[in-house]
């Protein structure tokens, strides 16, 4: 495949950036990070015609779980297949829905005003650890627990629990809203632990903690454009946000 | 080098209790005169650092990603074991201990060993209370399945995310104490160096990965979470990022390294693509209970399609030669035959380099018998994520696998207390040697990670800080800046390396070396070459190498890459000469010097019942080889069969 990688160049600490359109020979069995590894290694190898440098992106287990990739793809975070991290898609995806020898695929980073760019394709996501850190949790100390059995839980709950558990914190939901809302990411927390028992206690106050600190990190709010649900790799669904605002309501009637 | 490894007098099952009692406290009102430095944040060092807060210390926890969650327990699919015999089914703590030692193959520590199986059942409550979503019965209950082989169903799940599921519970529990501000938590930020005053570990040099300032860290002990090595091999089923750099560093500082060689491979891996292939994806091997492995009979037929090879032509390998554990045999017997069916030409799929490295792993028999959907409930994950990374649909085509690297044994030698030979250094999870010998069964790891971290170091670092623990010490002390020094020329010769070869293809180059001749199977003269190769590879690695960027002082991936292929490349010999010195076949160690006509491995318990913990000498110089004999005085010591 014979690509042109429109991408988004950003240098180490500046305001802003550009676009540079870089040409290369990828494989149909390349995942898409491999393709853009072969483009940087043809950029060092050949670096008096490419002062810039290689492309900076983040990546880590390169299986879709650790949540690190996070670049839009022709305007689609984490790109053209659903369910799927960028680190998953392969480059026959794009074969499979029409490309051409010579056709174009833009990529830029993550743009929210609460993820900074650090240069090209990686942001700060530092304000998602913020958010866990006012209320992401159930307060027990090691070694308080009881027995494992002691508290039954329905399959249908736990499963539940599970599906909200699934979110890998990548902020494509973020990158996906016109609001660049956290509504999704802060609603899978507080819906998985609202789910289980152990999580009652806490239950009100975490979701009033977890929205707060979202607003002072200067993401948005939920305008129901439902555009993180259609691109979250996990496929979590916007029943989050909906038992995040009646979490918000039950808090705010039980205050008065 | 002083290996007594503290191993507690007493009965096995009353060593931990008595330990406990014995080992002094830190008074509740002192804990917080006394900083931490957690290096990690998976599920050790996660856990270790919301913990020893928890308690009242003061901690600084690091990692080099941009948030701890992306550690990389956080790929872990399968389970954790827990002696809780909710099942009914005969387990407990005696059974599992036994099983651990044995499936190590008599290479690990007994007292360590029984102690992890029992706080296996606290783990589990703990994560419980925490929110993570086990698998449950409809009653209520918590699901268990059996695993790896095991008799008994002791495996705890969550789908096939338990990782993530328990590093987010521990995740959470940091957070919390990140919150309450007991915990600072420095994402984005590597340690280089350990620093070492009066011959304790008091302190770290990191680089601030962002703005690559190096910062100094002073603290009353280190604890080191960072995980294995098997990054060694390039292609592996490690993350990206993961390395060997801290656990090298803390070598280089005088922390013996304990069995290296001891790796494990991972038989259902798929396989390789080309030759741009950046990782390994592994696939849980619970699709070997109904998969049936096979190859082409004739060596003509490697290249058709499956489809076209009659049944009469395929050779189902393993259900030959082990007949009564057939597809199921344990995972290194199972990789072994894998790699000897390719290495003798039968392999199949795509050709990389001249060879075909890939078996089939066929589920015709099975949706035939059990139907296509009831297949699809037990694997439709697997499946999905198969065709996606492949193209292909295991519903219709059979699966092609390979082993590949996937876990490593061998990390820096600990005593009961987790405590490396570097008093005051503490080692956990994977980073440590203590708990799998030559092998790991699976859905060991997860638990032995949160073990150390949850219910050891929480109790075994007071000890040291309210008994050997030498006063206080700053970072301006002159042992900072010398450190600081150091990591300094050797990030500016780094970030000087002008040639044109980028720093991948000399890590590419080295898993080659390590996989051709320290992988799978191992043999004299092949270590050999291979220790005459990687000193070579290096000097060229300093020769030719290329770091893009100027400035050692900015977010520079590729000297962060630079640094870790670096300590890959010396670490490296370290292996081979563990490897070439341990003349035995055992566990995930097989040389081929060392089996029976059949192909088994062959032990010499008489003269390898030991650790072989290798001390620092010097890049270039043969280390020098200490010996910790292991005593099996519960397991006996008995030979594999799985036939």
């Amino acid at each position: 495949m014979k690509v042109k990688f429109k991408i988004w160049r950003q240098k180490n600490g500046a305001p802003s950036g550009e676009f540079k359109t870089y040409d290369v020979e990828v494989a149909e069995e390349m995942s898409f990070l491999e393709a853009i590894d072969v483009l940087n290694e043809q950029l060092i190898r050949n670096h008096d015609k490419y002062p810039e440098g290689p492309v900076a992106f983040d990546h880590d287990c390169r299986e879709g779980i650790c949540g690190m990739c996070s670049m839009v793809i022709d305007g689609v975070p984490h790109g053209p297949r659903p369910g799927t991290t960028t680190c998953q898609l392969h480059m026959r995806e794009f074969t499979r829905r029409g490309f051409r020898d010579g056709d174009t695929i833009t990529v830029e980073p993550f743009r929210a005003k609460a993820f900074p760019v650090l240069r090209d394709l990686m942001v700060d996501r530092g304000s998602f650890d913020r958010i866990q850190h006012a209320g992401g949790f159930i307060s027990v100390g090691t070694g308080s627990a009881p027995d494992a059995n002691a508290i039954p839980i329905g399959k249908a709950d736990a499963d539940q629990a599970f599906d909200y558990a699934a979110c890998i914190g990548c902020g494509a939901c973020v990158a996906a809203c016109p609001n660049a809302s956290a509504m999704l990411f802060v609603g899978a927390k507080v819906s998985h632990l609202s789910v289980l028992p152990q999580g009652q206690v806490e239950r009100s106050g975490r979701a009033l903690k977890m929205i707060s600190a979202m607003d002072g990190e200067g993401f948005g709010g939920c305008t129901n454009h439902q555009e993180c649900e259609a691109v979250c790799p996990k496929e979590i669904s916007t029943d989050a946000i909906i038992t995040l605002n009646r979490e918000l309501m039950r808090a705010a009637v039980q205050a008065r | 080098m002083d290996l007594d490894a503290k191993i507690p007098s007493g009965p096995i099952d009353k060593k931990w209790d008595k330990h406990r009692f014995e080992l002094k406290l830190v008074n509740p009102a002192n804990k917080r005169k006394y900083t931490i430095l957690v290096v990690g944040s998976g599920l050790a060092g996660g856990s270790a650092a919301a913990t020893l807060a928890e308690l009242g210390y003061d901690v600084e926890c690091f990692c080099f990603q941009d948030s701890p969650r992306r550690a990389h327990s956080i790929a872990a699919q399968g389970g954790i074991n827990a002696a809780k015999n909710y099942q009914n089914d005969g387990d407990s703590v005696y059974r599992l201990f036994y099983d651990t030692v044995k499936g190590g193959d008599f290479r690990s520590r007994e007292a360590n060993v029984y102690r992890l199986a029992q706080v296996s059942v606290n783990i589990i409550d703990q994560c419980v209370a925490q929110g993570v979503p086990f698998a449950r019965e409809y009653g209520g209950t918590l699901a268990n399945r059996s695993f790896g082989g095991a008799q008994v169903s002791r495996t705890f799940y969550a789908r096939g995310q338990t990782g993530q599921q328990l590093l987010l519970g521990a995740y959470a529990a940091l957070n919390r104490q990140v919150g309450r501000g007991k915990v600072r938590m420095h994402t984005r930020t590597e340690m280089l160096d350990l620093v070492l005053v009066d011959g304790h570990a008091r302190g770290l040099i990191t680089r601030d990965l962002v703005s690559g300032q190096l910062e100094r860290w002073a603290g009353d002990a280190v604890v080191l979470a960072t995980g294995g090595y098997g990054n060694v091999f390039f292609l592996s089923t490690n993350a990206k990022g993961s390395n060997v750099t801290a656990s090298y560093r803390c070598y280089k500082r005088g922390a013996g390294f304990a069995n290296p060689c001891f790796t494990q491979i991972h038989p259902t891996c798929i396989p390789v693509s080309g030759g741009y292939q950046s990782k390994l994806t592994l696939m849980s091997e619970s699709l070997r209970n109904d998969g049936r492995v096979w190859v082409p009979r004739s060596k003509e037929d490697v290249g058709k399609a499956p489809g076209q090879i009659p049944e009469g032509e395929r050779y189902y390998y393993l259900e030959e030669r082990y007949p009564s554990f057939g597809n199921l045999v344990p995972r290194d017997v199972a990789s072994r035959a894998a790699k000897k069916v390719c290495d003798d030409g039968y392999g199949v799929g795509v050709e990389v380099d001249g060879v075909r490295n890939a078996v089939y792993l066929d589920f015709a028999d099975a949706i035939r018998r059990d139907g296509r959907q009831a297949i699809s409930d037990r694997y439709g994950n697997l499946f999905d994520m198969y065709e996606r990374i492949s193209g292909e649909s295991p519903y219709e085509v059979p699966m092609r696998i390979y082993p590949a690297v996937h876990y490593t044994m061998g990390g820096l030698w600990v005593d009961y207390n987790l405590m490396s030979t570097v008093p005051g250094l503490h080692v956990l999870g994977e980073a440590n040697f203590s708990d799998h010998g030559a092998n790991r069964l699976g859905a060991s790891a997860l638990m032995q990670g949160l073990a150390d971290g949850y219910f050891v170091i929480p109790y075994t670092i007071g000890h040291y800080l309210a008994t050997q623990h030498a006063g206080d010490v700053t970072a301006d002390h002159p042992a900072f800046a010398q450190t600081e020094a150091e990591v300094r020329e050797r990030i500016d010769r780094l970030v000087n390396l002008s040639g044109d070869v980028p720093i991948d293809d000399f890590h590419r180059r080295l898993g080659r070396i390590m996989w051709e001749y320290c992988g799978m199977a191992r043999n004299a003269k092949g270590l050999e070459h291979a220790l005459q190769q990687i000193p070579a590879l290096r000097e060229e690695f300093w020769a030719n190498a290329r770091v893009p960027g100027s400035s050692a002082s900015e977010l520079n991936p590729w000297l962060e890459k630079a640094g870790r292929v670096a300590d890959f490349l010396e670490f490296a010999e370290i292996m081979c000469h563990d490897a070439l010195h341990r003349d035995e076949s055992c566990g995930g160690h097989f040389r081929e010097e060392h089996q029976t006509e059949e192909g088994e491995a062959v032990r010499r318990d008489d003269e390898f019942a030991f650790g072989s913990v290798w001390e620092y000498q010097g890049v270039g110089q043969s280390p020098k080889l200490h010996k910790e004999p292991f005593a099996f005085e519960h397991v006996k010591l008995t030979t594999r069969s799985y036939k």
